[in-house]
């Protein structure tokens, strides 16, 4: 009998070959499908456009500079979302505050995912006295409350940008390292990651191939999820004065400040919340429509 | 098949040895000192009932778990202290196929991806094309049709995805693969195709099996050698057709005379059954691990362990029953 067993065998290339889309453009397909996912995108790109060309609508000194006799003022032509409380134009406060609350936002949520990930995937990936060692340090962090954490470490470095990312990062990382671990936990005891083991597959190829792909699902979810949670802490934080330091605006010291003026001037509040709640939203909307693209289990 | 006395066994173990460490420090002897020889291109038919370690034995040969004892040999090289990068090298002679045709699938990947992964990862070819061309036609070889190569396995049955599984296994060139169970999940109808499908690569390729089953009728049909296992230990090892003539271990006997027999006259008739429980297999005690189920049972049985002795030539059995005549 001819020995084809050990190697490889001869291959004709003109014989057949694979009509395969990109990954990308295979999950773009995915995507497109639900309305949802496409309405959150549009919106965030409408957001994101007009936060960044934010100079084209409306300059700086709208967000900064007190028109006294415009205190208050209902929303109007020239002031399209009214006056606050201080004079200033409410719509190029919300454009100019959400291009540092966004930034940040989103920032944070980046720095929080990747060192919760990377912590709870060494945990889960390597177990033993790692493992313990990551998840107790992280039960002693956990036990100070999230608030009091963040308050402490603006206080003593101080309130600006680069804090605020340390701080909210700290107040989330720590639910990534438990998703990441229970993921990476139950994933690798899959038969499919003792396969590509029994295949040769080293330790990274299966953490790059197998357990995050499978895990990215959850993974993206979650940081959607904190995204919005994210700028709504920021505006917490904000609110007790510990955010970005006045006159510059940011959107949790807007609605601090609409408090004094709730009855007689609401806009100063609902736009603001609006402004949030439509980020909170467009974001999750464009999270959920990824996770769902992102699995074949949902290809129609 | 008769004429393999001189050929060297492709895979041999010495006394191998699995035991589980569980919390509280207790051991569970999964595999208790395994001795076994596969030739090439025949197969070995392991079976035993739920969880007597055929599969912590098959995973054990190919050193995705680490053997607590013993030895293992491929091709007279000793391997069992291999380390990870030197096992590299042997996985493309030594292969497994899962039970669960659905788990051992990453439903991330689609099928082409899944067949042609090994390849990928010892760049058996310089091109993706042509690594997806022999993928193509490891397809072509255990009868799964081109069209589902960019399909994803949840789109496909049990019988396709385990055909997927089988390429897999293929794809590198193995001389020896490890079938863990592939059929039991699978319909009966399925279970034939498939059992066909790796009959007929054996014969194509040369193939040397260690077919795990609990199954005696499955392994009956393709087994050059039955292994019965029973708590981690071999207790009865000879031909498939001796086996089933001359079975003499009594568990062996049991397992046999549970195999359903579609003869009207036994019916009302009591049959051997095994009674009693398995033992444990934490902490076990010398003696026969069998002992507490056996008919034959006698005091020494149950403190000494049966040594596995060739009663008659190329039949071993480990029984003081057997062993004192
Ligand atoms: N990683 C592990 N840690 C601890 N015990 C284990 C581990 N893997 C297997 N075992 C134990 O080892 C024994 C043998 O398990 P194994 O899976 O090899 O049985 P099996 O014969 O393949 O059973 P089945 O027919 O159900 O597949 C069982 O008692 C099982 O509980
Ligand atoms: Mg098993």
């Amino acid at each position: 009998m001819e020995n084809t067993t050990n190697t490889a065998a001869a291959v004709d290339n003109s014989e057949f070959s694979f009509k395969r889309a990109s990954q990308a453009k295979e999950i773009w397909r995915r995507f497109r499908k639900s309305k949802g996912a496409l309405i959150g995108l549009i919106l965030l790109l409408i957001i994101v456009g007009v936060l960044l060309f934010a100079p084209l609508f409306i300059s700086y000194d709208a967000a900064i500079e007190s028109d006294f006799a415009n205190v208050l003022a209902k929303p109007s032509k020239e002031h399209i979302f009214g006056m606050d409380g201080y004079g200033h134009d409410i719509f190029a406060r919300i454009i100019y505050g959400g291009r540092t609350s966004l930034t940040i936002a989103l920032i944070a949520t980046v720095t929080s995912c990747l060192f919760g990930s990377a912590l709870g995937a060494i945990a889960g990936y390597f177990g033993g006295w790692v493992d313990s060692l990551i998840m107790r340090s992280l039960d002693i962090f956990m036990s100070v409350p999230d608030i009091l954490f963040t308050m402490a470490v603006v206080v003593a470095l101080g309130a600006n940008a680069v804090n605020l990312i340390i701080a909210l990062t700290l107040a989330y990382f720590s639910n990534y390292v438990r998703l990441v671990r229970s993921q990476v936990l139950t994933l690798s005891e899959q038969d499919y990651v003792e396969a590509a083991r029994a295949g040769g597959s080293g330790n990274a190829r299966i953490i790059l191939k197998h357990i995050i792909p499978n895990a990215i699902g959850v993974i993206i979810v979650n940081v959607t999820l904190n995204v919005a949670k994210i700028i709504i802490y920021e505006s917490t934080l904000s609110f007790l004065n510990l955010g970005m330091p006045p006159p510059q605006p940011e959107w949790g010291m807007m609605l601090s400040e609409a408090r004094e003026f709730m009855r007689p001037a609401p806009h100063l509040l609902i736009f603001p919340a609006a402004a949030i709640v439509l980020c909170a939203c467009s974001v999750n909307l464009v999270g959920d429509g990824l996770r769902d693209a992102l699995d074949p289990h949902l290809k129609s | 098949m008769s004429e393999r006395t001189n050929a060297q066994p492709l895979v041999k173990t010495v006394d191998l040895k699995k035991l589980f460490k569980l919390k509280g420090g207790a051991l569970l002897h999964a595999v208790d000192g395994v001795n076994l020889e596969i030739y090439p291109a025949e197969t070995l038919g392991v079976v035993g009932e739920s969880g007597c370690g055929k599969s912590t034995l098959g995973r054990t040969i190919l050193k995705l778990i680490e053997p607590t004892d013993g030895k293992i040999y491929f091709e007279g090289e000793d391997i069992t202290k291999y380390s990870v990068r030197q096992m590299r090298h042997k996985r493309r002679d030594m292969q497994i196929i899962f039970q669960d045709p659905y788990a051992c699938l990453d439903a991330r990947m689609s099928v082409v991806d899944i067949i042609a992964e090994y390849m990928f990862i010892h760049h058996v070819y310089k091109s993706r094309a042509e690594t997806y061309n022999r993928a193509a036609q490891l397809m072509d070889q255990v009868g799964l049709a081109r069209r589902y190569a960019n399909a994803y396995p949840h789109e496909l049955d049990g019988g396709r995805r385990q055909r997927i599984g089988i390429a897999r296994a293929l794809s590198l060139g193995p001389k020896m693969i490890v079938c863990d169970e592939p059929v039991s999940a699978l319909d009966v109808s399925i279970q034939a195709q498939i059992l066909n499908l790796l009959m007929d690569l054996q014969d194509e390729l040369g193939l040397a099996y260690m077919f795990v089953t609990h199954d005696l009728s499955v392994v009956k049909h393709i087994s050059n050698n039955i292994m019965v296992m029973y708590l981690g230990r071999c207790v009865e090892l000879c031909s498939a057709d001796e086996l089933f003539a001359n079975p003499l271990h009594p568990y062996t006997d049991a397992l046999l005379a549970a195999i359903p027999k579609p003869d009207i006259s036994l019916r009302g008739k009591e049959q051997k059954l095994i009674r009693g429980e398995v033992t444990s297999p934490i902490n076990v005690k010398p003696g026969c691990r069998f002992a507490s189920r056996c008919p034959f049972c006698t005091e020494k049985c149950t403190n000494t362990d049966p040594e596995f002795v060739e009663v008659t030539p190329g039949h071993f059995v480990s029984c003081f029953k057997v062993n004192n005549k």
